[in-house]
């Protein structure tokens, strides 16, 4: 590779050729602003917050997407650049909502950061100011255009990440707007609730549907009994709002801070994913026995089950009939535990903090009211209810450690390491070839399926036979294997598909991060936690074999069928 | 065969169609079928003969009688008088508008005497529809050439050697872009032809279009014969109906003939042109938009580097070249690139075509040698500013350009010295501007202008002239404020060096152009709350000078809202409450007593 010698701000820097003034800069540690620029996104050179000055050049350049050259000279930091940042930041909040102060994004603002690191104390620009209808169509993401800085984040995680391209620019100049097909709203079109958009997104121009003031008032009420689940990928991020290091396993003090707030019982979605597999598990012996329906593709993320309704709703046969855990602990929760606990269901308010803001529209299906109630009342994400332990006042880091209630905080290694893509697939696998082998696993890890590739294959030997899996996650990627299967390219039995790159880790609801780690620091920590279990396969849970001994009798029977299964419509995009 | 002793032909440009060609047409032809002329004389629909303002206009051959503004009616008199007779119709000729002489050739009229048509060689000349007229005047023989006797690298030569720059904006060496395309390497390249105009005005691309479709299918060819390109494409605006059309006619000929297709001249070189057409806007004009509109994507530019000439269309190496620009290929390939080069000036080779527009005699289309002063074109070509009003400024390069006062008007024209001058050369645009013209509001006119047309991808531009335009209607609206001009200018440096394309790039370029030469006008506007050209409304207040007026009356019965009062032969008065400043009265008094 041809090595490119230049100067930045008078040090030289070596670099390979094809890369950026922006990463050169970053190399020797020159910190350059950026808006638009999202390392996992293709670059755009649209926001010019990052303009420097290159010796010879009549005008700055956008350094997040020039490639640096031989002998060149930079200047980050020069007059024409601090003015050129000074202004294009000033006519950004000129033309944004000033109520910083009441705002979602408060101090998690990138144009805030921007304004305080700049130094700018007076906007110069009076004028015109957007003035658009809030969308809340939606049960999982809010888009308030009037806060949205057009820096097209969002549409290209939306297009590229995950293929689905649910909001796009529209009209031209300053009457340029992100929106959604026809301006409709989001619940018109073919979003998916994976709430990638609010993740990147700089301001508060996207954000997960509030739900916080729902559980506030049940937990507030003497008269409901609270009950409350948490997803494995929670406890890997939570202490990430709290000043934690990123990576830091909380459940503890998850526990805890849950109890503190005022919920009745605090179970686990841990112990609902150990159900999951053996209904799954079950579904996929039967499947491979059959031969019909195969691949089997899981059905755990809502926001792929969404995908596959809109945009390949000819594989749905393929997918898992198999709820998803929170949905299997919701029906659960008012049919199960209402019975063991002696409460009338109609007095149970079920809660289930996730990573994710699918979740929140998964909840409100229709179909999602096997108990005979609202199997999940109400769906928070991560960040909801850091925000809810803050306004408790509640001092997360120095919390001590929970244990979650029994029977339904029961779990074992299998059900938390379905919070990383590969997670579901390794926990199925896990029971399904102790099952179908009829002996002890000799190892439990199975290597082959992790990982944060885009799309991963392996080939695993159970029972005498090969069986071929993959493992895709984000949708662009799912878009990428299911297109090669229907090519004839691929041939799998199964299949694991999650809607979020890195799997629940990295979904729309977790903390926001700048890290660029983040989704390994978080994955690892589950994998930590899987290695500490006791239990580590799903048909080992003795909750769960309880479950089935004294409520639903066989995995795939008839009761279990009623409670723990659903299905799936085609669903026009637009 | 019958024997065709006369050709009349009939302007079919855009302009003239408006005025209603058409009709004309019909009636010639029905007046020739009257008087028993249809199988000696021959009516052809031509493309445009750039005099637009006089149109339609009908050219007799072999006389070379131009005849202006002839009407359906007209038709009649024209066969009969002419045709059957051989009496010139003295009245259907043009009049100079400062010795009302009638002339009768084409040559002689001011208007054409000082220009050089290469670009427009053949348009009001032949019949665009037909490959047989083109060819008949030299067309194809260039493409023929090249692709039969010499190298790619030498077409390349000939073109660095002709020293062409290209015609619609930046004034780049063609023959430089010619070898960028050349050296890089894939195994699919591109040529795009740019046609979408889009200067408030030009129409030098659509004309050439409409009337010489062949040249730019021709020079396209020969572009990718050098580059090594198979494919071509036309992006060229959906409101061009006749160019679509012709230009679509002239492909199906040129397959049809194999002058497009496999094989070409029996070589091994295959080239095909398609058409992809704009939704007009006008960042699409701007190269890297342009392609990102035609692969099917919203029209809005990208980063450079990289350039088209090495990732452009669908990531292919692309070369892009604007009508007018490949309009001149053929001549250079045929003529010779020197005898090109002794056309214009040291920097700037060839001729440059202009639309004349505004408050001129003679608008319309011109091509003059590079180098031509402003003056020449402003009185000698066009005929000088009506209503003996005098000229204040005339601005070049359109929305991006500049405006030169009348103190520049002996600047030659040619890419160095506009920009030395403080404006540019653009596309082509030229539109003059007299005494009655406000710079303030002709620069807030076009800001509105870019600032409609931002793509909305980059923040300096898409707020930035936003802003710039509040600041400019607050100033004409007599709300401007001490700061102002300072907070234009700074605003006009960042969006200049920040903006992401070339229309960012210039768009404050009318605001500093007018603050450079016409400065006092905005100080007056913000200061004394004053516009001196009497055009911003907000700020005119009408008063009759008592020493003037002589009482006729004249104001007072034409006021609209009866603001004026005042006793036969007696001053008037103006009731300032009620006038609505709709300057009615200025325009009646026969003394120039009112003011504002």
């Amino acid at each position: 590779m041809e090595r490119i010698k230049l100067t930045i701000d008078g040090n030289p820097v070596e670099v390979e050729a094809g890369t950026t003034i922006l990463e050169a800069a970053q190399k020797i540690g020159v910190h350059i602003p950026t808006l638009c620029y999202h390392p996992e996104l293709r670059l755009e050179g649209a926001c010019r917050i990052c303009v420097v000055e290159v010796e010879g050049m009549r005008n700055l350049v956008a350094s997040c997407v020039y490639p640096v050259a031989n002998n060149m000279v930079v200047k980050t930091n020069s007059e024409a650049v601090r003015r050129a940042r000074r202004t294009i930041v000033e006519l950004l909040i000129a033309n944004h909502p000033q109520d910083c102060l009441v705002c979602s994004r408060h101090g998690e603002c990138e144009l805030q950061d921007l304004s305080r690191q700049l130094g700018i104390r007076k906007v110069r620009f009076s004028g015109e100011k957007r003035d658009l209808a809030l969308d809340e169509s939606s049960y999982s993401v809010v888009r308030d255009p009037n806060k949205c800085i057009l820096c097209g984040r969002c549409v290209r995680v939306c297009a590229e990440t995950q293929s689905v391209s649910a909001i796009g620019m529209a009209n031209r100049g300053s009457d340029s707007i992100v929106t959604t097909p026809f301006n409709l709203g989001l619940a018109e079109g073919p979003c998916v609730g994976c709430g990638q958009c609010i993740n990147v997104c700089p301001v508060a121009a996207l954000r997960e549907k509030d739900d916080t003031e729902r559980v506030w008032e049940a937990l507030q009420d003497s008269k409901t009994h609270v009950v409350v689940q948490v997803a494995p990928a929670v406890r890997a991020a939570l202490g990430e709002e709290f000043g934690l290091r990123a990576g830091s396993l909380v459940t503890g003090k998850l526990v805890t801070a849950l109890r503190k707030l005022g919920f009745d019982q605090v179970f686990d979605t841990q112990f609902a994913a150990d159900l999951t597999i053996m209904e799954e598990g079950h579904e996929f012996i039967s499947r491979l026995q059959k031969r019909e329906n195969l691949p089997l593709i899981t059905s755990c993320s809502p926001g792929w089950v969404s995908y596959c309704e809109r945009f390949y709703p000819d594989m749905l046969p393929h997918v898992s009939t198999c709820k998803s855990p929170q949905q299997m602990f919701g029906a659960l929760a008012k049919t199960y535990y209402a019975q063991k606990a002696g409460i009338n269901p109609a007095h149970i308010f079920s809660v289930s903090i996730m990573p994710c803001t699918a979740k929140k529209t998964e909840a409100a299906r229709a179909e999602m009211q096997a108990s005979g109630y609202r199997d999940v009342d109400a769906v928070i994400t991560t960040r909801e209810l850091a925000n809810m332990i803050r306004e408790a006042g509640i001092d997360f880091a120095n919390l001590s450690e929970g244990e979650f209630d029994l029977p339904m905080g029961m779990s074992t290694g299998a059900g938390t390491i379905f919070g990383i893509t590969g997670g579901v697939m390794e926990a199925a696998l896990r029971t399904v070839a102790e099952m179908l082998d009829g002996q002890e696993l000799p190892e439990v890890e199975f290597q082959q399926v992790r990982g944060f590739a885009g799309v991963r294959e392996a080939t695993v030997r159970i029972a005498g036979q090969d069986v071929r899996v993959a493992i895709a996650n984000g949708l662009a990627q799912a878009n990428r294997l299911l297109e090669r299967i229907k090519a004839g390219e691929a041939e799998y039995h199964f299949i694991e598909i999650m809607g979020c790159p890195g799997g629940c880790i990295g979904g729309g609801g977790q903390p926001l991060s700048k890290d660029p780690d983040i989704r390994m620091k978080r994955a690892t920590a589950l994998y930590r936690q899987d290695m500490l279990k006791k239990v580590r396969k799903s048909h080992e849970n003795p909750a769960v074999q309880e479950l089935y001994r004294s409520f639903l009798g066989e995995p795939n029977g008839e009761k279990a069928h009623q409670l723990l299964h659903t299905h799936y419509h085609a669903r026009s995009r637009y | 065969m019958s024997i065709i002793r006369s050709h009349v032909l009939v302007c079919g440009g855009t302009g003239c169609f408006s005025s209603g060609c058409k009709k004309v047409q019909a009636e010639l032809h029905a007046a020739l079928e009257r008087h028993g002329l249809a199988n000696e004389v021959r009516v052809v629909e031509s493309g445009c003969f750039g005099f637009c303002k006089m149109g339609p206009i009908v050219m007799v051959y072999p006389e070379g009688a131009f005849y202006c503004q002839v009407m359906p009616e007209d038709a009649e008199e024209l066969v009969k008088e002419h045709l059957l007779k051989g009496r010139v119709v003295e009245r259907l000729l043009y009049k100079e508008p400062v010795t009302e002489e009638s002339v009768a050739l084409f040559n002689d009229i001011g208007f054409y005497k000082k220009q050089h048509r290469v670009a427009l060689r053949n348009c009001g000349k032949i019949n665009p529809e037909s490959i047989e007229e083109y060819i008949a005047h030299d067309g194809y023989q260039a493409l023929a050439r090249a692709v039969t006797r010499m190298t790619p690298e030498e077409v390349i030569e000939e073109v660095k050697r002709s020293g062409l720059r290209g015609r619609g904006g930046g004034g780049f060496p063609v023959g430089r872009k010619w070898e960028f395309a050349r050296v890089s390497k894939d195994s699919i390249k591109y040529v795009v032809c740019n046609a979408d105009e889009g200067d408030p005005g030009a129409f030098m691309d659509r004309s050439i279009l409409e009337g010489d479709p062949h040249s730019v299918i021709e020079a396209m060819a020969i572009a990718g014969y050098a580059i090594g390109a198979s494919q071509g494409f036309v992006y060229v605006r959906a409101e061009y109906p006749i160019a679509v059309e012709r230009l679509s006619i002239a492909i199906k000929q040129a397959r049809e003939t194999g002058l497009l297709g496999k094989n070409i001249f029996g070589t091994d070189f295959s080239f095909d042109v398609g058409i992809r057409l704009g939704a007009g806007a006008f960042v699409c004009g701007e190269e890297t938009a342009l392609m990102t509109s035609i692969e099917g994507h919203r029209g809005t530019p990208r980063p450079r580097p990289p350039y088209p000439a090495v990732k452009g269309l669908w990531g292919k190496p692309t070369l892009i070249n604007n009508v007018e620009t490949l309009a001149n290929i053929p001549v250079i390939l045929l003529h010779g690139p020197d005898h090109f080069a002794s056309i214009g000036t040291e920097g700037s080779k060839g001729t440059k075509v202009f639309a004349l527009a505004g408050n001129i005699n003679n608008t319309g289309l011109v091509e003059v040698p590079m180098g031509t002063t402003l003056r020449e074109i402003v009185y000698d070509i066009g005929g000088g500013i009506p209503g003996g009003k005098a000229f204040k400024a005339c601005q070049t390069g359109g929305p991006s350009g500049g405006c030169l006062p009348a103190e520049l008007l002996d600047t030659p024209v040619d890419y160095d010295s506009l920009i030395a001058a403080g404006s540019m050369m653009g596309s082509g645009g030229l539109i003059v501007m007299d005494e009655d013209t406000c710079m303030v509001d002709v620069a807030r006119f076009f800001l509105e202008f870019t600032q409609d047309e931002s793509c909305g991808k980059c923040v300096p531009c898409r707020e930035g002239t936003k802003r710039m335009l509040e600041i400019l209607e607050r100033i004409t609206k007599g709300q401007g404020e001490e700061g102002d001009i300072q907070l234009l200018e700074e605003l006009a440096e960042v969006i200049s060096k920040a903006s992401l394309c070339g229309l960012g790039q210039t768009a404050p370029n009318p605001v500093l152009a007018t603050l450079r030469f016409f400065r006092h006008e905005y100080e007056a506007h913000i200061r004394d709350r004053r516009c001196p050209a009497g055009v911003c409304q907000a700020l005119l207040s009408y008063h009759i000078v008592a020493e003037k007026c002589k009482g006729c009356g004249l104001c007072k019965k034409v006021c609209p809202v009866e603001a004026i009062s005042g006793e036969l032969r007696q001053p008037h008065m103006i009731d300032k409450d009620k006038c609505i400043k709709c300057g009615a009265c200025v325009a009646k008094c026969p003394f120039k007593a009112i003011s504002r």
